[in-house]
């Protein structure tokens, strides 16, 4: 982790500040201004242009796409008030982040935790230049909320694990470099028995199909190991400290889906503006279908209230220097409100929003129907409706486990 | 809940201790048994511990603690069903605030502040709350019109009360007269008949006085339903986790998990929106839009809490013995008051302009 030789001291903000404006006028061309683009790992990474690629490589240079992490392994070694300059300057300035996907999201950060120094040295530094990317492997054909009964075997060969098994729901299967999966090293313990191994996608074995979705979109893949050789020094932690680490990496990806970043985005036009335009307004200025109105007035009540929590959530966090108990409804709450508001959308407009693709329909409809299918999964993935129940059940309401 | 200050952590523990030891259910118990509106007692301790002046300013004997500090007292009343007249004696005494002259002020502020005078509010004409609108007349200082359903009417000896040209204070005596109204929820409730009744125009406060008005009633009201929904929850949670049927305790049952979950995650919402509600009062920011969003979320939420607190008490909820059913009544006459939820969508959708 970060160490004090890794920081600078923020005692001089302005300084930095002058510092990260002098870089985007250098390095972030006009060309680029609100080009990023948020839907890449659904929709694939497609051609860098010369002008990306150079943007990326000056970010990746510096470190600043991952700008907290340390700078032994080519992170920005920012403090969390610089990272904050450093947003605020980007934002001014219409620059996107270049560096993304899971290897930031969720692999580094754990790797950085649990990981050895030689794997840092080794992992971390591609994923702050954007160089490689990660996929997960985590969910089997019979293995989903209840993840850890995975059967994907590692048997220990000496100087290399041979693995065996399947993993689905394989994000970017298809574009990934590498793979961190959860395997099984041992059969007589069902959560002691997994262990955190990565895995090159081109070894010898690995083979990766593309699953069509209800949205028409194959973000995900079935991926398939066969005799796949993996040196013992991928092991992250211990052997049989698979669950342990596994599970920390998905506090980072609900944090990633709760984020609100993403949703906030996805609720910047409000719902009555689209409204006036399908629907029309009545003599009195009021939404012409009375029920609709309605419906939309209660989803932004109920949309509001779930960013009064949020802040609440962080505020509490903040005061009490610890992760506040009212997280954990916010992920079922999140996912639950963006899912009602593309239903609303398809009710508000009618045939316009169900179009699947081809002439008629705006560039706007079309996505919106995509992201309306895609969206389904919100409330399955990263620990499903149920499974979060499950959690605020047990550890917050202290109801006793099914025994 | 939010972050509170000093100050306002102070009152919420004194709160919550008075209303343990001094005021449980049971002291409804015996209210409600022996015929009364409230206990006097407590109502003179209310006083003496300064909460029936928290939003009256400091010049006129109150503390000026502020909307969140009242919230908190209204709250931990609410999870007692502690039976008294000061949500309705606050609003009167903000109204004054709000609209009154120097003189108003003086006459009545420091009264409502010490507790020897009960205010209320006599605004709706009919059944249900349909906005700041009335047919009530005024002519030559004398107020006529019938307020079918007054909160706190019986202990009131001051009613702000909206006619068709703004808000008025009439005090009881002549013109006045009251025909008791027995709600489910047991509590002071009467039609209020005001026949050429004495009254002084609150003429300061502005065109939307009685908006004003309504908005802290609506954030005040979503206070104590917050309480009432707090206490429901937590008491079901406790009764689930000590009731044994086929051999297991009920709180082992996922399909009462996942129901005990989603009703957290409902409170824990309605909590934020009250909670903004009150922190907007004292920012004097956005009240309307987060009025409309705190009482809308306090109706939905506590209405079904309240429904299902009864369910998952099983048959012992439906008997009077138990506590439970008492939240049901009451919560049903918060409701009511001061919009329900289809009109306070309605009234969203207006403020936002669709």
């Amino acid at each position: 982790m970060a160490t004090a030789a890794d920081t600078r001291p923020d005692t001089d903000l302005d300084a930095f500040r002058a510092e990260v404006k002098d870089f985007l006028k250098a390095n972030f061309p006009d060309s680029l201004r609100g080009k990023g683009n948020a839907m890449r790992t659904v929709e694939g990474p497609g051609e860098e242009t010369p002008e990306e690629k150079a943007w990326r490589e000056a970010m990746g240079e510096r470190g600043w796409g991952t700008p907290t992490w340390p700078k032994e392994y080519n992170g920005g070694g920012l403090t969390k008030k610089q990272a904050k300059v450093l947003e605020q300057e980007m934002a001014m300035a219409g620059a996107w982040n270049p560096i993304g996907g899971m290897g930031v999201m969720m692999f580094g950060p754990t790797l950085l935790e649990y990981g050895s120094h030689e794997q840092k040295l080794e992992h971390i530094p591609p994923i702050t230049r954007g160089e490689i990317r990660w996929c997960q492997g985590y969910s089997e054909p019979n293995a989903g909320s209840d993840l850890a009964s995975l059967q994907t075997s590692a048997e220990d060969k000496g100087d290399h694990y041979l693995v065996n098994g399947q993993k689905t729901w394989t994000s970017g299967g298809q574009w990934a470099d590498k793979c961190f999966a959860i395997v099984r090293t041992d059969r007589s313990d069902k959560h002691k028995g997994i262990s955190f191994l990565l895995i090159d996608m081109d070894s010898p074995g690995v083979e990766v199909k593309p699953i069509t979705m209800i949205s028409g979109m194959s973000p995900f893949c079935e991926t398939f190991f066969t005799d796949v050789k993996v040196p013992k020094e991928n092991l992250v932690g211990e052997e049989g400290q698979g669950w342990t680490i596994g599970k920390r990496l998905l506090q980072h990806e609900r944090t990633n889906i709760s984020g609100g970043g993403a949703l906030a985005a996805l609720n910047a036009q409000p719902l009555s503006k689209i409204a006036e335009h399908y629907l029309g307004t009545d003599e009195h200025g009021r939404l012409a279908d009375p029920e609709l109105r309605a419906k939309i007035a209660d989803y932004e009540i109920q949309w509001n209230t779930f960013l009064l929590t949020a802040r609440r959530a962080m505020e509490e966090s903040k005061a009490q220097g610890g992760v506040s108990e009212i997280s954990s409804i916010l992920k079922n709450v999140g996912s639950r409100l963006g899912q009602q508001r593309a239903e609303l959308l398809i009710e508000i407009m009618g045939f316009r929003g169900l179009g699947w693709e081809g002439e008629g329909f705006s560039d706007k409809e079309l996505q919106h129907v995509r992201g309306w299918l895609f969206g389904k999964a919100t409330t399955i993935y990263g620990g499903s409706t149920e499974i979060q129940n499950n959690i605020i059940a047990k550890r917050i309401l202290g109801m006793l486990d099914h025994q | 809940m939010a972050v509170l200050n000093e100050e306002q952590t102070m009152l919420r523990d004194m709160a919550q201790e008075w209303v343990k030891n001094e005021s449980p259910v049971t002291a409804w118990r015996k209210v409600r048994d022996g015929g009364l509106n409230f206990d006097p007692a407590s109502w003179t301790a209310m006083g003496e511990m300064g909460w029936t002046g928290i939003v009256v300013p400091e010049e006129f004997g109150g503390t000026d603690f502020g909307w969140m500090s009242l919230g908190l007292v209204i709250e931990e009343m609410g999870k007692t069903l502690t039976a008294s007249p000061l949500l309705a004696s606050s609003l009167a005494a903000s109204a004054i605030v709000l609209g009154g002259s120097q003189a108003q002020k003086e006459k009545y502020l420091p009264q409502l502040a010490s507790g020897e005078l009960v205010g209320t509010l006599a605004f709706d004409d009919s059944e249900r709350h349909t906005g700041a609108a009335s047919t009530a007349t005024v002519s030559g200082g004398k107020l006529s019109g019938t307020k079918p359903f007054v909160h706190e009417a019986e202990s009131a000896g001051l009613f702000v009360v909206l006619a068709s040209d703004g808000v008025y204070l009439v005090e009881k005596g002549e013109g006045v007269s009251l025909s008791d109204r027995d709600l489910a929820d047991r509590r002071d409730h009467a039609e209020v008949t005001f026949d050429g009744a004495p009254a002084d125009r609150l003429a300061d406060g502005g065109d939307d006085l009685a908006e004003k008005i309504l908005d802290r009633a609506r954030i005040l009201t979503g206070a104590e339903m917050l309480g009432m929904a707090q206490h429901v929850f937590d008491e079901t949670l406790a009764y689930l986790k000590q009731r044994t049927q086929f051999n297991q305790v009920l709180s082992t049952f996922q399909a009462l998990q996942h129901r005990m979950a989603d009703l957290y995650t409902d409170l824990e919402l309605m909590r934020s929106a009250v909670e903004a509600g009150l922190q907007a009062l004292d920012a004097g920011f956005k009240v309307p839009e987060a009025a409309c969003i705190a009482k809308s979320r306090a109706n939905d939420v506590l209405h079904v809490m309240s429904r299902q607190g009864i369910q998952l008490h099983g048959g012992i909820g439906m008997t009077d013995e138990y506590d439970v059913g008492f939240y049901l009544k009451r919560a049903r006459v918060l409701e009511a008051s001061w919009g329900n939820s289809g009109f306070l969508k309605d009234r969203h959708a207006k403020l936002a302009g669709y």
